[in-house]
């Protein structure tokens, strides 16, 4: 296909046999804890971690007995397609502890979705000889239990029970020919021995905890007659029904106006602390995340570029895309003169990723690291503060580069 | 949803008589109009001895030399409420629905449509079973496990129906199964012989149809399997086999309801080229023995009855649309 394929060896060096194989057989497979979480120690962060751990953040993550709610460790998922191979998640790591709340930023294509999907493990499989579906490789850890390796049916036993996601736009992703109540309770049902009367009520039960009026009526009615919002909050009782302990919500908000956006995300706040739940938020907005997550990593082109608390990341952005991002976020405050400054070209094709940083050629900093960005792939990095950058550019350089010319500008 | 029923009956009744106008121009205005008179249209009704007489005879009892709309009018009078015609000696008292009286075989079109019917539902409803069951089931697999060798291997087939005509199919599966006789049983006489003599042209006729039907449900299948409510159901942890049935297969499964209650109600209008085939005494071969007959009044029966199961048949789809389909059922 592309010989540009080749130019991923050096990620592939620092990562035993991570790009190429994709096997999930035993061998290439840590051995599962014996013992998961011994002692579950309370950890308020994933980056209150000793902090030399981070640099060989990437690959193996090694945190001894306090293992994470969910690690994920260098998932890929490659979706092979006549064109070549499209590599919409190429090695990326995180966790989230529960009651955490981890949001996932990038543009259009950069692996969101997929990574949330995978979680769950809804890729098609490839067939018996190897074709179609995707191709999985890395690992996922959810509470001790492996998933990238997990049978199908146990699969199936963990999804929309311990963890469960909310799609975004509910309008397609709720079926038209069967009421809001059957689909909730549905949800209940597929993991719990009760008679479906029963389910009903606990269906109610949801809907009048997402503030949707009149439950017990509007529990019979077809999802097209509910608005936008009201099908989200439909949308968010189905996964909470069982109470899941990890809840990923993809762009949960996209299709909903300012005011309900508002309220739903009050409702996933109130209502994953009511459970305490892991929380993934996936959006492209930045402002949502800004009002929920702890974490936050930033995705391009099936990379994590950036990643590190909230805080940090909106404050001290050091990867030049998280800039171009919070660049183009419309802010209120922002005096009508400027303009917004929004990241020039358009988001790479996934099959012939540019070398290097997969970012250079939207970069207005690529020539600061003389010709590293093209030719090297940059790794995560902990600058020093708990926070991960995959940038060529010297920390301190980057540092001055945001205060000089990014800063004002937002 | 029952104001709307009525509604569209009295709209069926409308286009039935709108049918009644066009058919009836085809057939008695048509031949005026390229030149035949009242004694030549007659003509074709008395036999041999052509004196006169006779002619107007027939002239008089079918009423030929009457204005055109007069005509139509007794002819739409007696559907409702019956007719007497006289041929000067005696009076043949045709009772309502009269859809005229053939003067070829001296019999009244009704109760000969009636006897006729049987055979042409038999033929559709089993038909219809048949093409409806085979063709989802290996749409689904086919869809399920696309790209299988169970795929290519019904895709091939239903290709094969599609192309292969009813008058190749049936005498093949005649000449495959050797001395099995195809007639028509009445089925309240004997419902089993019934089914084991019309087997073969039901599978003739079942073949190029379930072959159509197999190409819309896997379409329809993996259109909707790529939906996002099938993921939903997924996330939830539904199993794989309800995911297919319950939620993929609920919605592929509307447009081919739609579209076999049409083509049930054009069955019933009588499969013409199955009935020749196997010589079944229904409404297609009544229809084509009519055409060949010159016998107008036959003709025209057996066209408005094709219409009338038509028109029904929309209706019954529509309805059937807003009972599966909740958002329908709204508007």
């Amino acid at each position: 296909m592309s010989g540009r394929h080749g130019k991923s060896a050096p990620a592939a060096e620092s990562d035993p046999g991570g790009a190429e194989g994709f096997s999930r057989g035993p061998g290439r497979r840590r051995a599962p804890d014996p013992e998961p979480a011994a002692e579950p120690a309370i950890v308020n962060s994933p980056f209150e971690y000793e902090l030399n751990q981070f640099p060989e953040f990437t690959p193996g993550w090694d945190v001894g007995e306090a293992r994470p709610f969910l690690e994920v460790r260098d998932l890929r998922v490659h979706f092979p397609t006549e064109d070549g191979v499209v590599k919409a998640v190429d090695g990326i790591s995180f966790r989230v502890e529960r009651g955490k709340t981890l949001g996932i930023v990038g543009e259009s294509g950069s692996g969101k979705s997929v990574t949330s999907l995978s979680l769950l493990g809804l890729h098609k499989r490839p067939d018996k000889r190897g074709r179609g579906g995707a191709r999985i490789s890395g690992e996922i850890w959810l509470d001790g239990e492996e998933l990238t390796t997990a049978a199908p049916e146990r699969l199936e036993e963990l999804r929309g029970d311990k963890l469960a996601m909310i799609f975004q736009d509910p309008l397609s992703a709720m079926h038209p020919y069967y009421t809001v109540g059957e689909q909730i309770a549905e949800a209940y049902l597929v993991h719990h021995r009760v008679s479906k009367a029963e389910a009903r009520k606990r269906a109610i039960e949801m809907l009048d905890r997402v503030g949707i009026p009149q439950p017990d009526a509007r529990v019979d009615d077809y999802p097209h007659k509910f608005s936008g919002g009201m099908r989200q909050r439909a949308m968010i009782a189905m996964s909470l029904i069982c109470n899941p302990q990890l809840l990923i919500a993809d762009e949960p908000t996209t299709a909903l106006d300012v005011t309900v956006q508002a309220q739903i995300l009050d409702l996933m706040r109130d209502l994953q602390r009511e459970f305490n739940s892991a929380l993934i938020i996936i959006t492209h907005d930045l402002g949502v995340v800004a009002e929920l997550a702890d974490d936050i990593m930033v995705m391009y082109a099936g990379k994590a570029v950036e990643y590190g608390p909230a805080k940090t990341v909106f404050t001290e952005p050091e990867h030049p895309y998280t800039w171009g991002l919070l660049g183009s976020m419309p802010r209120l405050d922002r005096a009508v003169q400027d303009r917004l400054l929004p990241i020039p070209g358009s988001p790479p094709s996934l099959i012939n990723v540019p070398s290097g940083c997969a970012f250079h050629p939207r970069c207005r900093f690529a020539e600061l690291a003389a010709g590293r960005c093209r030719d090297e792939i940059p790794q995560l990095a902990d600058n020093g503060r708990k926070h991960l950058v995959a940038c060529h550019v010297r920390p301190d350089r980057r540092r001055d580069l945001f205060a000089e010319y990014i800063a004002p500008h937002l | 949803m029952l104001t709307y029923l009525v509604r569209r009956l009295l709209a069926a009744v409308g286009l039935l008589l709108v049918i009644t106008l066009i058919t009836f121009w085809i057939f008695f205005v048509l031949p005026r109009w390229a030149g035949q008179t009242p004694q030549s249209m007659a003509a074709g009704y008395v036999g041999r001895q052509q004196n006169p007489a006779a002619l107007q005879a027939v002239i008089d009892r079918f009423g030929f030399d009457k204005p055109l709309f007069v005509q139509y009018f007794d002819y739409v009078a007696g559907i409702v409420g019956g007719r007497t015609y006289s041929d000067g000696v005696s009076l043949i008292h045709c009772s309502a629905p009269c859809f005229g009286y053939s003067f070829k075989n001296y019999e009244q079109v009704w109760p000969t449509l009636l006897n006729r019917a049987p055979v042409t539902i038999s033929i559709a409803v089993g038909a219809g079973v048949l093409w409806l069951v085979f063709g989802v089931l290996s749409g689904v697999i086919s869809a399920v496990r696309k790209g299988s060798i169970a795929d290519r291997a019904s895709m091939g087939i239903a290709l094969a129906g599609v192309a292969l005509p009813v008058y190749f199919i049936g005498p093949l599966l005649e000449a495959m199964t050797g001395q099995w006789s195809t007639k028509y049983v009445p089925f309240l006489s004997n419902p089993l012989q019934w089914a084991q003599h019309l087997l073969i042209p039901w599978i003739a006729l079942a073949f190029g149809y379930a072959a159509l039907y197999a190409r819309m449900t896997r379409a329809g299948m993996l259109d909707a399997l790529n939906e996002d409510f099938v993921r939903t159901a997924r996330a939830k942890g539904v199993r794989e086999r309800k995911v297919l049935y319950k939620h993929a297969l609920r919605s592929a499964l509307t447009p081919i309801i739609t579209i076999f209650g049409m083509d049930l109600g054009t069955v019933l209008g009588g499969a013409v080229l199955l009935e020749v085939t196997f010589s079944l005494p229904g409404l297609g071969l009544l229809a084509v023995n009519s055409i060949e007959q010159d016998d107008f009044p036959v003709m025209m029966g057996v066209t408005l009855i094709a219409a009338f199961f038509i028109v029904i048949a929309n209706i019954v789809v529509d309805v059937l649309y807003a009972v599966v389909d909740p958002r329908v059922r709204q508007s």
